[in-house]
């Protein structure tokens, strides 16, 4: 038999037992498809940064034709659910109570004021601990105020004067759903999960089980063990991608504006890094337990919240948005956001996936250097 | 040398761990004859799998060369690795594959032309007769068709050079016979040369030639005869007819000039320094009391006598004295009683209505082959599995019934001396002094007792894990016997453990019983089934016999076999058992 | 009894030091909670500041440019660049040098002079949904300031109503007083679901659990005595980090302390039970990890910990429901910024208890029949 023959053979045992194991055991299983299946039904149903039908304690104090316009505007909003309240204690007894989330206050001189030259105050206190939600509530109230006041104007033949009127276009995202946001990303956290948390644990269960001083005594190469052992889970995280792009696609809705080659061409990319960063962990880590925590913590979690899949990085303070230039999920998130919803936009794709290039050139070129066919050092 | 296998010339080989450094192996020389079965042989540590290792080219010498088939393992160790089989400890087969997915595995691996596979799959089935399980998972086999298997991957692609180690620990008898019959025939077939490690020291006598290992350099080379030839005289059987066995080896093993005295059937076998006896008078008993006759040595009588000789301090503690638990003065009678006990998992009857009684004060075994029922029966008898049908009573309690009551009174020791191994001895010892419920003072009592007779104090605040084997095992009986059990459980307690550490073991069960506490059994090693007083010898959820180690015996004796060992016994009864299934199917 | 209870104390106590003398569960314990609340505490914001723009102004007037300088002058807005014409516009966004243009036409001036209205155009980025409305707002409030302080000065009429608005609790919105309070929850959640649920398992693969099971300990005591050690180790990880919330990130904790470890208690109660029902499924350690990790997820993103659950579909609503962690980060964020006291936390605290009592008798349950 010629050399490569044999390398070849060795290959294809390697890989056929990897993947009878990955087709043989439930908790691979798990990871691989169990765990991104409930990430994206909880991201893609459960998580919204989309407010609706928020509770609002209407207070009006002499309620009248004017009020009721005011009132009505709220009742016809899609993001308020208006509950209406006599007195002002009333409706912060509420809202201690955590029964409305915010409250309007007309008081009993506002028809009056309207009518004046000055304009009338509306008192609107709204629940700050979720600050974003509280952003969020005050932009929608904002927004029935305007669009009151002009319906309101109109009625009554008054000329107001409104210098400016802002146009916004929202690009890549009209409607602004949060889910088309979210989900994209979430690619991002799925395959890192397969690559390197799967793919750490599974190499330090030949540690634990003994079965890898059985192979090294074999007269399988470094080469051929690394890649035997990297191909069976990189076909199973692309399975995990397409699986993602496919329920994104057609269950949430999200559109694709980019070309789904180059989707997976950037994917296979980010999965070599991840698979990278797996076998880095194995090195170190030679039992499951260590390799779970260890891989959770430092390429899970950082998935999560470092890479711009929910946090905008631009927002965080400066020395973890440096921190955040480590994190490989962070330049396939972006790849992912862009190829989503703005499409193929070059210089974005080249800058990150060159990032990927240099990140994959340096996790496996480590981890090959440090996997080595002998048992101690 | 031209006719050498294996040649490892002034290697040493020393491992840092947590700072501190130890020598695996120091200096050491070895010559392994090619076609030859070599036994290597020595007590835990001696540095046997590390020397396993560095043939396989697993790991780096710190110095001296090492040469495998002429092949240089230390520059070329992928060269190596294509023509030498090793097979580790615990040998890497993936359970979740079956029987061929491991085969076509390793064949894979090792490069068999496709061509040659069906024939040699064919040969290797047969041999090992896992022929009907080809497609069964590994995971489903037994613990002696898992080390079978084993051996049928490492023997995929026959290999010059065969390294096993301890190819056969936790396997039965029946099976590890079949082993040897394996390895023998590739040697016979293949001119294979084989090297193995063993802490049986009977199948040393199994081996073309031996090397005796201790703290990482040999003591000594050459066929089972050279070891035993220097013993010639110095071994001999002993009985005295008004002392018990058991009182006449623990006195024996306390006269100056006698090595080694262990119970062997209704004798002691007894090796001293030098030839001849010494002077017998220090036992205070009449010459016509004491039978002794001189005795053929075995490779074991040369295996203690020289290590003995390398230890340091004289382990001739006073174990009767130590351990002095009180024996309940109940009048003699059964403790356990085992009647028409079944279990069943599913449709499958692992246990099929079996009988037995153990009397109090009793040595009392449970052997048979892997699956044979002995861990489920055992695990019943302690109350960690339910009964299917049937009736138990253990200590007077109806397990059914009276779990917990029967359960405070029995002491358990689970076979890999289960123990809290972040936790320092003291704290094991005061956990288990409460979770039997012990008094504070009855606590400190036991705990003190524990301490003392069983050498622990210079322990005491040593984490459990960074003990001696030996020691751990001490501490793990010490934890069993906190609250005075009347009865002892042990789940084959010497499994793993080096025949030094063995027979000390046996040396304190033996005083144990001696103070009237039933001890329960169950071992792999045929030699320990002579300490039992009486045994059940069970296979496939049934009991094939029952009475003592003699009787059992006896029953093998015959004109061509006039000393039958306990496995000969052991193994003529399953014979027996299959051959009476097949006549009958 | 007596003796019942020294048997529960001596396991507890033999829990705990296992759990604090093993190096890998002390590194579990203390490594992964810092390293959250850290970057949790500080990279977990949707606070936004400089938010990239560029102004593609083709008006030459004062009042365009004073509309500019109110933007640009906002702390929330940093100024990229101007561009003069259209072609510009998608690349910088495209690229993500920007979040937004705004792009004011030629007549602007003209119109604001006339008494028209002008209609400056906003193009905003919507890749992150979030962060585009959240910008969008930001440039309505500048925009309408705008617009009351120039009908003012040209005696022209404003809007016949304004807002004022005013927040509660957290007066200057700042994400960091909602996220710490959480992590309070989410890291004692992980640390006791952790603890408790490997207890079991690492026994059996120490094979100590036997050991354990022949010794007079009812199944009652075992999992009494081991639900202990993760209440204990909940408790103080919890204090520890809530003393971290008030000191190091300096979180007001305006209500009552006692109400906030009513809640803690009831909440590590019911964790233990979950916990403990995973440790009686798991046979290995590796399936407790994973068993704790497929529970954990979805109970931190249903609990309200980052987004508002009033935001969920109303079926997942409801399944929040039974997620303990739900009612306990209603009363940390309760006690920490509007100052609950215990009464008014009442439908979180009964909630928790009946989940505790429940998970609790289901472990025991559970236990005793995989015993069997």
């Amino acid at each position: 038999m010629t050399p490569a023959a044999a390398s070849f053979m060795r290959l294809r045992g390697m890989i056929r037992k990897e993947s009878l194991q990955i087709l043989r055991d439930p908790s691979s299983i798990a990871i691989a498809f169990v765990m991104p299946l409930v990430l994206l039904l909880l991201f893609g149903y459960g998580v919204s940064l989309d407010a609706k039908h928020i509770p609002l304690a209407m207070v009006v104090e002499q309620p009248d034709s004017k009020t009721a316009s005011l009132v009505g505007a709220f009742n016809r909003s899609d993001y308020f659910n208006p509950l209406s309240f006599d007195s002002i204690q009333d409706a912060q007894k509420a809202l201690d109570l955590r029964e409305v989330f915010g409250i309007v206050w007309l008081r009993n001189d506002f028809s009056q004021n309207l009518m004046s030259q000055d304009s009338a105050p509306i008192g609107v206190i709204v629940n700050g601990v979720d600050a974003n939600k509280a952003r969020i509530t005050t932009g929608y109230i904002q927004g029935v105020w305007q669009a009151w006041f002009e319906s309101y104007a109109a009625s009554k033949g008054v000329k107001l004067s409104q210098p400016v009127a802002l146009e916004p276009r929202i690009w890549f995202n009209a409607a602004v759903r949060s889910t088309d946001f979210l989900v994209p990303g979430l690619i991002a956290v799925i395959m890192t999960l397969i690559g390197a948390m799967l793919t750490s644990m599974v190499v330090a269960r030949e540690w634990e089980r003994g079965t890898m001083e059985a192979l090294m005594v074999t007269p399988i190469r470094i080469g051929e063990l690394v890649i035997g052992k990297l191909a069976p889970y990189f076909i199973l995280g692309m399975g995990g991608m397409l699986m993602s792009v496919v329920m994104a696609l057609w269950l949430f809705d999200v559109p694709l504006r980019g070309s789904f080659w180059l989707l997976s061409a950037a994917s296979a990319l980010f999965m070599l890094v991840s698979l990278g960063m797996g076998l880095l962990i194995s090195v170190v880590a030679r039992n499951q337990f260590v390799a779970g925590q260890l891989s959770l913590i430092v390429t899970f979690l950082p998935a999560f919240i470092l890479s711009g899949f929910i946090f905008q990085i631009s927002a965080m303070p400066e020395p973890i948005q440096v921190i955040t230039h480590l994190i490989p999920a962070r330049y396939y998130v972006a790849i992912l956001q862009t190829l989503f919803l703005a499409g193929d936009i070059w210089p974005i794709v080249l800058a990150n996936s060159a990032a990927l290039l240099v990140m994959m050139v340096i996790f496996l070129g480590i981890a090959w250097r440090k996997t080595h066919k002998r048992l101690d050092a | 040398m031209p006719d050498s296998a294996l040649v490892f010339e002034g290697v040493t080989k020393t491992f840092v761990a947590e700072g501190r450094t130890v020598s695996a192996l120091k200096e050491m020389d070895l010559h392994i004859r090619k076609g030859k079965v070599t036994g290597l042989i020595g007590p835990d540590g001696a540095g046997k799998t590390t020397l396993m290792r560095l043939a396989a080219g697993l790991l780096l010498p710190n110095a001296g060369s090492i040469h495998a088939l002429g092949i240089d393992v230390v520059h070329n160790p992928l060269e190596v690795q294509s023509s030498v089989g090793y097979m580790p400890q615990r040998f890497g087969l993936y359970e979740d594959l079956s029987v061929q997915e491991n085969l076509d595995l390793y064949a894979d691996l090792q490069g068999v032309e496709p061509a040659l596979r069906p024939p040699r799959y064919k040969e290797l089935m047969h041999m090992t007769g896992l022929g009907p399980f080809t497609r069964r998972l590994a995971g489903h086999l037994s613990g002696g068709m898992k080390q079978k298997l084993g051996l049928a991957c490492t023997l995929v692609r026959p290999p010059r050079l065969l390294l096993l180690d301890e190819p056969t620990v936790g396997v039965d008898p029946v099976s590890r016979r079949e082993l040897w019959s394996i390895i023998y025939r590739q040697v016979q077939e293949q001119g294979m040369t084989v090297l193995l490690s063993t802490a049986y020291l009977d199948e040393a006598e199994r081996c073309d030639e031996v090397v005796l290992m201790h703290e990482g350099q040999g003591l000594g080379h050459g066929t089972p005869e050279y070891f035993r030839e220097p013993m010639r005289g110095r071994c001999f059987h002993i009985t005295a007819s008004s002392l018990s066995k058991r009182s006449l080896q623990t006195r024996l093993s306390k006269v100056a000039g006698i090595v080694d005295a262990i119970i062997e059937g209704e004798q002691v076998r007894v090796v001293t320094a030098s030839p001849g006896l010494p002077d017998l008078s220090v036992l205070g008993l009449g010459p016509d009391e004491l039978t002794t006759e001189a005795a053929e040595p075995i490779f074991e009588d040369a295996f203690i006598a020289t290590l003995k000789g390398k230890q340091k301090e004289d382990d001739t503690t006073d174990f009767s004295a130590a351990l002095h638990t009180p024996a309940t003065d109940q009048d003699k009678g059964s403790v356990i009683d085992v009647h028409d006990l079944q279990r069943r998992f599913g449709d499958f009857y692992a246990v099929k209505g079996i009988n037995f009684e153990v009397q109090r004060g009793e040595v009392f075994g449970l052997l048979g082959a892997n699956g044979a029922g002995k861990t489920t029966t055992f695990r019943m008898l302690c109350g960690l599995l339910p009964v299917s049908a049937g009736e138990v009573h253990v200590a007077g309690h109806d397990l059914r019934r009276a779990a917990a009551r029967a359960r405070s009174r029995l002491g358990y020791m689970a076979q890999r001396f289960s123990l809290y191994l972040d936790l320092t001895v003291i704290q094991n010892l005061r956990f288990f002094a409460s979770a039997y419920g012990l008094s504070r003072a009855k606590g400190k009592e036991r705990i003190a007792w524990a301490l003392e007779g069983f050498e622990l104090a210079e322990y005491a605040s040593a984490n459990a894990r960074d003990l001696p084997l030996g020691f751990k095992q001490r501490l793990a009986m010490a934890a069993a016997l906190m609250h005075e059990p009347d009865i002892l459980f042990l789940d084959e307690p010497t499994s793993g453990v080096d025949p030094l550490a063995r027979r000390e073991f046996w040396q304190r069960i033996n005083a144990l019983a001696e103070t009237g506490v039933t001890i329960l059994v169950t071992t792999h090693f045929m030699d320990e089934a002579n300490y039992c007083d009486r045994l059940v010898i069970m296979a496939e959820g049934e009991v094939l016999a029952q009475g003592t180690p003699a009787e059992m015996k006896d029953r093998f004796r015959s004109a061509d076999h006039p000393d039958p060992t306990m496995e000969d016994a052991f193994i003529g009864l399953i014979e027996e058992h299959e051959k009476g299934r097949e006549d009958a199917a | 009894m007596g003796s019942s209870l020294q048997r529960i104390i001596a396991l507890a106590i033999k829990e705990l030091l296992a759990i604090l003398k093993d190096k890998k569960s002390r590194i579990v314990l203390i490594g992964p909670p810092i390293a959250q609340l850290l970057v949790f505490g500080y990279a977990a914001t949707f606070d936004l500041n400089h938010i990239p723009l560029a102004v593609y102004n083709e008006d030459r007037g004062a009042p365009s440019r004073e509309l500019v300088a109110r933007v640009t002058g906002s702390p929330h807005f940093e100024l990229v660049g101007y561009i003069d014409h259209d072609a510009q516009i998608a690349p910088l966004i495209d690229d993500k040098d920007v979040l937004m243009v705004l792009h004011i036409g030629p007549h602007f001036s003209e119109a604001l002079k006339l008494g028209n209205t002008a209609h400056p155009q906003l193009i905003v980025d919507g890749r992150n949904s979030n962060t585009a409305l959240l910008a969008l707002g930001y440039i309505r409030s500048i925009f309408t300031e705008f617009n009351i302080e120039w009908a003012e000065n040209h005696g022209q009429r404003g809007p016949p109503a304004i807002l004022k608005i005013r927040p509660w609790y957290n007066e200057n919105l700042v994400s960091l007083w909602f996220i710490v309070p959480g992590i309070v929850g989410l890291l004692t959640l992980v640390v006791t679901t952790i603890v408790t649920g490997l207890s079991v398992a690492r026994e059996r693969e120490a094979g100590t659990f036997d050991q354990l099971l022949v010794t007079p300990l009812r199944p009652v005591e075992i999992l009494i005595g081991k639900s202990v050690p993760g209440v204990l180790i909940g408790l103080v990880e919890g204090s520890f980090i809530l003393f971290m919330a008030v000191y190091w990130f300096e979180v007001p904790l305006r209500g009552s302390v006692g109400a906030l470890y009513l809640g803690m208690f009831l909440f590590l109660l019911s964790a233990v039970g979950i916990g403990l029902m995973i440790s009686s499924l798991a046979v290995t350690q590796q399936q407790g990890i994973l068993g704790a990790f497929l529970f954990l997820v979805p109970s931190v993103i249903l609990s309200g910990f980052a987004t508002p659950i009033s935001n969920m579909p109303e079926v997942v609503q409801y399944l929040t429901y039974i997620n303990p962690m739900r009612y306990y980060m209603v009363i940390l964020r309760g006690v920490f910024l509007e100052g609950d006291s215990a009464e008014l936390l009442v439908h979180q605290y009964w909630p928790m208890a009946i989940i505790a009592v429940v998970t609790l008798a289901l472990a025991g349950w559970l236990f005793r029949h995989r015993m069997n």
